[in-house]
């Protein structure tokens, strides 16, 4: 019999024994139990070490405010470090470590940090360490990084999956306790549609914990009874391991719901579900939080909140000590000691902070009168206490209960701030919460089971959901609470953040060092920063800081809490977008003849594209790609360039239109016709260049950049809808309408002719170059056809609906085999267009305008378009402005560097002699060397001079001579031919 | 957050792109003697208010229409969502 | 008082009892010779430059509420110097040459941690213009170095290399950058100021201005009026709303950035990552957190919160980039309100009206700035001409022409 503070009761099954091991010793428990309720069973007390100091901890709480005992939970890539025990139910199995030591649990060799405390009091690392100055780097901060933290990760890849999800309800129930059940209960049967979520595996909130009765039954089997009522309702869902961690604007709700953290395996099934609740309402009903009383050395294992240690005797039928005293402010505290007397667990004593009558009968016990604690005696778990008045009991446990704080929490997330209630000596939710957010029972400071019941209905009504039967009837149990934060006559350090170790001290010298408003005090002393986040401790420590301040707790200020409520995995936030399905893939169309054809891919934005075609023999992919540069100039290659944005403009005012958003003029484009155009941004900034063809009268279709295909539209929709709203004209995106091919070479024409349809003139006078028209191709399907060229060769794109673009790649080898044609990829594409001098991405980046890229004139100055008047502001238009220009080595072995700059012959490479930088480089195989595109001042004036392009951070420089950009065919006679 | 939107109902936030002021509408006279200046407010100069704000989202992953949302820019409460197009009208806007 | 190990020694062995504030806490004179509003690390920086650096005394630092309560606490604690363009990449540079002797220049331990930064590249088109910038570091004398995939597979070899959806390629390093205390940058400038004379006013807030004649002669407050001779507006952030008061319009917009910190955890992280093909940054505090960020919301908004979408982004990014932090707990999330410009950088500059000057326009890049903009800021209100690292940061660049437009994104400050 392992589990030696077993006693009767709680709602485990007692029939099944689990096993479980911490630190590797094992241990039994029971389903429905938690980590930590099986740790107090099997009498293991000393469960982890603190942040700072490294001293020996126990449990603390029973839920998830808990700042003491956190464990790794899980081995391998599963390993999970930091949870709570308090919140983690038992599983078969489960294994668990303690964190934050060297050494073992029991002699944790970082302890000596413990009496080292004078001299770490808070912030003392802001006053040393600083000399000497290299030494902050090299030594102190090693040493307190590696000390720092506490559990740790496994380094593997996280092996489970995450899922999100969409909700949407009338009435989102936060808090599955008397009042949150009462809420949902009215207004579902009202015919609301009601989710209830609850942080536990088990609804129903302090009745699972505590004796109390509704209509005459135990607290725990009315709300069994009402969560099946709740279950058995279509229009209900009940959502209990879910944590609704965050509220959001108008209405959204960030929920967090652990599906198989109970289990041993998730078995392949999303283990948490992040799920974003669209509510028209919420009722917080999160209940309240018990807050400790500080007094030195009042963090010992086994000193525990007195409405924990009554929780696990009521709940889970454990006894955390075998002679536990009460140390209390407030009538709750008695509760503990009335439970746990009833149940054969012996108190000693219930001292009480008031001096009055007591507020039930205890068997057992004596009642200490306006007493107090003031020490503790039992290092690894507590022995002793010793009260103010020097008198000694020896105990094992020491049920503290300094009063209870409404969970705020979610009231403050939209900086809602709360207000004190003086006969609560608490906060409550302000005025300002959330739009759409009521607060009722104890997270509102109706602090008895009666009065949260009545709120639970109340708040309900008053959203408009009625129900008619009585309420439920329960007493008003009595709650009195004074006012005691600290026992001053404490002479050991008494703790407020027990993760962080910031102690009374710690408050009072913040105070002393002018810290004094909450977020100083907070930031100085790390109080409240832990993974508990302050629930214990912010409120003693603000109450501390008032006193000190000798003003009152309101006036001393409030903390805001900030989502989350509770930790969240980022794995669950990321949910399945995670390794190759970080984004979703965007195909070509002829992709799968790609993938059968050797092509080697590339990301581009989304869109994966071919980049080369490897052929047998080749050594990498330059012998590729320079093969399909030379084969395409030398006959023909095929590109697929779907990828480029497509958009579909029609209506009687689409040449007007166009002639606004290109620089350029659009209105004399003929029909049949296809122009280059440039789009500046109204800022005047060169921003996406491109073709638009004319198809019709008022037809009309424009290329962009594939970068910038959505954003173009988007512009376009701008200018359509909020500048010229009576224009008529209507844009439709065909990106992914149609496949798209550049076919180009000198045998462009030739293989062309065998795939359009006879009836359709391709000669030179016929179809010229820019011409564009509507053909039909392979016997009669739609097909549009455009003469134009990036390459700088005779070339067409040939355009067919995106379901035939995989069959018309094959199309367009088969015909071309006579040819010798290639498929060429976007390597190739690039090479070709820097050889042409085009500029692309790297030129267009958003920093150069039409006057840095040589474009300067065709911004016309006779017509309005967007970014015409900004464009001509004067510094924009400087004489010594960057030009783009071509660039070649002087010694033609020699790659030039892409980012690299262009300095002046003599010059020191500093940023005053900068004159430019290289922006794109290729080896180009039909000169034989390799060239470049760059921006240099007055480049275009400096044809023929000497300069260097210097990488410094390749350590290495060279000479480049300024160029033509126009590397090949300068004067375009292929293109035309 | 959730925009109302004119024709489609409530929708998340999250299917729209936002651009800024919705004075982005008002584009000046390129002609204008003052188009320099008018354009340099137009392009740079925003009121950036703490409080309402009329401001452009354009409804992307959905039907496309740049809506004007009025919106609190401290509390980021909504209370009016029209078509841009329909302000911009009222606003003189035509071709 | 100064601070030293001896005297930690001595007060430990006493109780703790000597330690004095850190700040005095004076009541407004009527009348200073330079009031700064805004108690952040700039405007705290400027005020301590103004006296070591200037040798100026009579100078108010006025805070609406406790110091250090805007963008300088609630940042992700980054510091780099490395950008591209030459109106900002040499302001920068000082600024990182000011953090390397901050802590002996104040007496204060502000944990500045030179850890290094990394900006992973995952394409060609990326590598081009990371070497343009690295080169534009190296003429600036600042420091980079290119990495290749191989190397950062050594170094960490927790990236996901292998699986994912834009494969790592390679990285640029700062091995100067890293990161630093950020509370502590607000604390000890405040420190190193009320040491030297300055009036550090808390819970002093600025509800207009007292402009007679194109000439602004002090601020009206929550606390009575305050002449001054100059009066330096420092409170990025809020920038929109005191310019008002002073009838300004800015080219800024005002926008929310959330950010992250998990829970601690033994170190992981050598220094800072930032994942170039989504929007993600990372670095592990000293007291074992991931600290990361991401994207601004992206609407206009004055309310130090965020939404949803941009939680579930910048943790996309994150999985994206280093799978094995699927398990650790996201434990609080924040956010800041960014004065972000139309070009994205930032302005020191004088108003329109004289005696009357300007700071702001950070963006999210104001925390590495700080110690540069307090020495520029401080040149500008002292000397009345800009410093020679700040000269092009000026109000009326948009108007002449000249922006400093590092990702060129073009006057839409929810882009920059």
């Amino acid at each position: 019999m392992s589990q030696i503070h077993r006693i009767k009761g709680g709602l485990i099954d007692r029939s099944t024994e689990i096993s479980f091991t911490f630190n590797g010793k094992a241990m039994r428990g029971h389903p429905g139990d938690t980590l930590a309720s099986a740790l107090l069973a099997n009498g293991q007390r000393l469960v982890g070490r603190s942040f700072k100091y490294h001293r020996p901890r126990g449990i603390f709480t029973a839920g998830s405010e808990e700042p003491n005992a956190l464990v790794e939970l899980r081995k391998g890539a599963a390993q999970e470090p930091n949870t709570r025990t308090t919140v983690a139910e038992l599983f078969d199995g489960l294994s668990a470590r303690s964190q934050n030591h060297r050494g073992s649990l029991e002699f944790d060799l970082m302890a000596v940090t413990d009496l080292l405390s004078p001299f770490l009091s808070a912030g003392f690392y802001y006053k040393t360490f600083m000399w000497p100055r290299a030494f902050w780097e090299k030594l102190y901060e090693p040493a307190i990084r590696a000390s720092a933290g506490l559990g740790r990760l496994s380094m593997e890849e996280d092996p489970d999956t995450y899922d999100k999800g969409y909700l949407h309800c009338d009435l989102l129930v936060i808090g599955a306790g008397p009042a949150g059940l009462m809420a949902a209960r009215t207004a579902a049967r009202a015919g609301a549609r009601v989710i209830v979520a609850d942080e536990d595996f088990v609804l129903g909130g302090r009745l699972n914990a505590e004796t109390l009765e509704v209509d005459g039954a135990a607290g725990a089997d009315w709300a069994a009874g009402v969560v099946a009522e709740l279950a058995a309702m279509a229009n209900v869902r009940l959502m209990p391991r879910s944590t609704v961690y965050g509220a959001y604007d108008h209405g959204v709700y960030g929920v967090l719901e652990r599906c198989t953290d109970h289990l041993a395996s998730s078995g392949g099934k999303p283990r948490q579900v992040l799920w974003r609740v669209y509510s028209r309402h919420a009722v917080l009903a999160a209940g309240a939080t018990e807050r400790p009383i500080a007094f030195g050395n009042n963090d010992r294992p086994g000193v525990m909140l007195a409405g924990a240690v009554r929780a696990y005797a009521n709940r889970w039928g454990v006894a955390p000590g075998r002679r536990v005293a009460v140390f209390t402010n407030s009538d709750d505290g008695w509760r503990t000691a009335a439970d746990l007397a009833a149940k054969g667990v012996e108190v000693p004593a219930v001292i009480d902070t008031r001096d009055a009558p007591a507020v039930c009968d205890v068997p057992g016990a004596r009642h200490m009168r306006g007493a107090a604690v003031m020490d503790t005696k039992g290092r690894k778990g507590l022995r002793q206490i010793t009260l103010t008045d020097g008198q000694m009991i020896d105990v094992d446990c020491l049920a503290v209960s300094g009063g209870w704080n409404p969970n705020v929490h979610l009231t403050c997330h939209q900086r809602g701030r709360p207000a004190w209630r003086d006969d609560l000596a608490a906060f409550v939710p302000g005025h300002d919460l959330p739009p759409g957010m009521v607060v009722a029972g104890a997270a509102n400071g109706a602090m008895t089971l009666a009065a949260a019941l009545r709120e639970g209905r109340v708040v309900a009504e008053r959203l408009g959901y009625a129900d008619k039967s009585d309420l439920p009837r329960a007493e008003d149990e009595p709650r009195d609470c004074a006012p005691v934060w600290h026992v001053p006559q404490s002479r050991a350090r008494a703790w407020l953040d027990l993760q962080n170790d910031v102690t009374v001290k710690d408050v009072k010298q913040a105070h002393q060092e002018g810290f004094r408003a909450v977020e100083h005090l907070k930031r100085y002393t790390t109080l409240g920063m832990a993974t508990d986040q302050g629930k214990t401790a912010n409120i003693p420590a603000l109450a501390i800081m008032a006193d000190c301040t000798g003003r009152t707790i309101p006036e001393t200020g409030t903390t805001i809490f900030r989502p989350p409520y509770t930790p969240v995995p980022i794995g669950a936030l990321a949910g399945r977008a995670r390794g190759r399905e970080f984004r979703p893939y965007r195909l070509t169309p002829s992709h799968r003849w790609a993938e059968a054809n050797g092509a080697t891919f590339v990301e581009v934005g989304n869109w994966l594209r071919a980049q080369w075609f490897a052929r047998e023999g080749e050594q990498g992919w330059r012998d590729s790609v320079d093969r399909e540069v030379l084969m395409t100039r030398g006959s023909v290659g095929i590109c697929d360039v779907t990828t480029l944005g497509k958009i579909d403009i029609q209506g009687r005012d689409a040449g007007e239109f166009l002639n606004r958003v290109y620089c350029n003029g659009f209105a004399t484009l003929a029909v049949g016709r296809v122009r280059y155009g440039l789009m500046l941004r109204e800022d005047g900034i060169a921003y996406d260049d491109g073709t638009t063809a004319r198809l019709g009268e008022h037809h009309y279709v424009m290329t962009t950049t594939t970068a910038n295909a959505v954003t173009v539209f988007r512009r376009l929709e701008f200018a359509r809808q909020c500048l010229w709203p009576d224009l008529d004209v209507h844009l439709i995106s065909t990106t992914d309408g149609w496949a798209q091919f550049a076919v180009a070479g000198p045998n462009a024409r030739n293989l062309l002719r065998k795939v359009v349809d006879e009836s359709h003139d391709l000669s030179n006078e016929a179809f010229p170059f820019m011409a564009c028209g509507e053909v039909t191709v392979c016997d009669g399907m739609p097909a549009r056809l455009f003469r134009i060229s990036f390459s700088g060769e005779l070339a067409y794109e040939v355009a067919v609906p995106a379901r035939y673009g995989n069959a018309m790649m094959g199309v367009l080898m088969e015909a071309g085999r006579e040819f010798d044609a290639v498929p060429y990829g976007t390597e190739a594409l690039g090479v070709m267009r820097i050889e042409k001098g085009h500029a692309a991405g790297n030129e267009l980046n958003g920093q150069t305008t039409a006057h840095n890229l040589g474009m300067g004139r065709m911004v016309s100055r006779k017509k309005d378009c967007i970014g015409n008047v900004l464009s001509q502001r004067p510094e924009m238009l400087r004489e010594d402005a960057v030009k783009l220009v071509g660039f070649r080595p002087v010694d033609r072995a020699t790659g030039l560097i892409a980012g690299s700059h262009f300095i002046g012959q003599g010059d020191a490479a500093t940023m005053e002699n900068d004159q430019g930088w290289m922006s794109s480089v290729a080896y180009s195989p039909s000169l034989g060397h390799s060239i470049g595109l760059g921006f240099l001042k007055r480049g275009d004036a400096r044809m023929g001079e000497i300069l260097r392009a210097v990488s410094p951070v390749h350590g290495r420089e060279m000479e480049v001579e300024v160029v033509s950009a126009h590397f090949i065919d300068p004067d375009g006679e292929r293109l035309r031919g | 957050m959730i925009i109302n939107h004119p024709l489609l109902g409530p929708r998340d936030a999250a299917e729209f792109v936002y651009l800024g002021d919705a004075a982005l509408i008002d584009r000046p006279d390129w002609q204008a003697e003052d188009a320099a200046e008018a354009f340099h407010a137009y392009g740079y100069l925003r009121d950036n208010p703490a409080g309402a704000h009329q401001e452009l989202w354009y409804h992307e992953q959905g039907d496309r229409s740049w809506l004007v949302v009025t919106r609190d820019t401290v509390s980021h409460e909504i209370t009016a969502v029209e078509l841009a197009r329909d302000v911009a009208r009222a606003r003189g806007r035509s071709r | 008082m100064r601070y030293s190990a001896l005297k930690i020694l001595r007060e430990g062995l006493t109780g703790n009892k000597g330690w004095t504030p850190a700040w005095r806490d004076p009541e407004p004179k009527p009348e200073y010779d330079i009031v700064i509003i805004g108690g952040g690390g700039h405007g705290l920086a400027t005020a301590y430059y103004l006296a070591k650096e200037f040798g100026l005394r009579n100078i108010a630092v006025l805070e609406k509420g406790w110091i250090g309560s805007g963008n300088v606490g609630r940042n992700t604690t980054i510091i780099r110097s490395n950008y591209l363009l030459p109106g900002n990449e040499p302001f920068y540079e000082m600024s990182l040459k000011l953090w390397e002797g901050l802590e002996q220049d104040f007496n204060y331990n502000a944990m500045v941690s030179q850890r290094s930064i990394l900006n992973l590249i995952h394409s060609d088109a990326q590598r081009d213009a990371f070497v343009r910038r690295a080169n534009a570091m190296f003429l600036a004398g600042a420091d980079a170095e290119l990495a290749d995939a191989d190397q950062l597979r050594a170094e960490l070899p927790f990236l996901d290399f292998d699986n994912a959806r834009f494969p790592i390629k390679g990285g640029l390093y700062q091995r100067r950058g890293g990161t630093v205390r950020h509370d502590a940058v607000a604390w000890g400038y405040a420190r190193g100021a009320d040491a030297r004379g300055v009036d550090i006013i808390q819970n002093c807030e600025v509800t207009g201005f007292d402009i007679q004649e194109g000439r602004c002669r002090g601020v009206e407050t929550t606390r009575g009026a305050i002449r001054a001779r100059k009066v330096g507006v420092c409170v990025a952030g809020s920038s929109g709303r005191v310019m008002a008061l002073a009838g300004m319009r800015l080219p800024i917009e005002s926008h929310v950035l959330q950010a992250f910190v998990t829970e601690g955890l033994k170190p992981i992280l050598p220094g800072v990552i930032t994942f170039g093909a989504g929007h993600f940054y990372v670095s592990q505090s000293d007291k074992g957190g991931l600290v990361f960020g991401g994207d601004i919301d992206g609407y206009n908004s004055y309310a130090q919160r965020g939404n949803l979408p941009v939680v579930e982004d910048v943790a996309e990014g994150g999985m994206a980039i280093m799978p094995m932090i699927g398990r650790a707990r996201l434990l609080r999330s924040w956010g800041g309100i960014m004065d972000m410009s139309m070009d994205g950088s930032p302005f020191i500059d004088r108003t329109d009206i004289d005696g009357l000057y300007f700071n702001g326009g950070w963006c999210y890049g104001g925390f590495k700035a700080t110690p540069a903009s307090g020495l520029c800021y401080a040149h500008l209100l002292a000397k009345d001409a800009p410093h020679p690292v700040a000269t092009e940061m000026r109000l009326d660049r948009f108007a002449r022409g000249h922006l400093i437009d590092e990702k060129g994104m073009g006057n839409q400050p929810n882009l920059h």
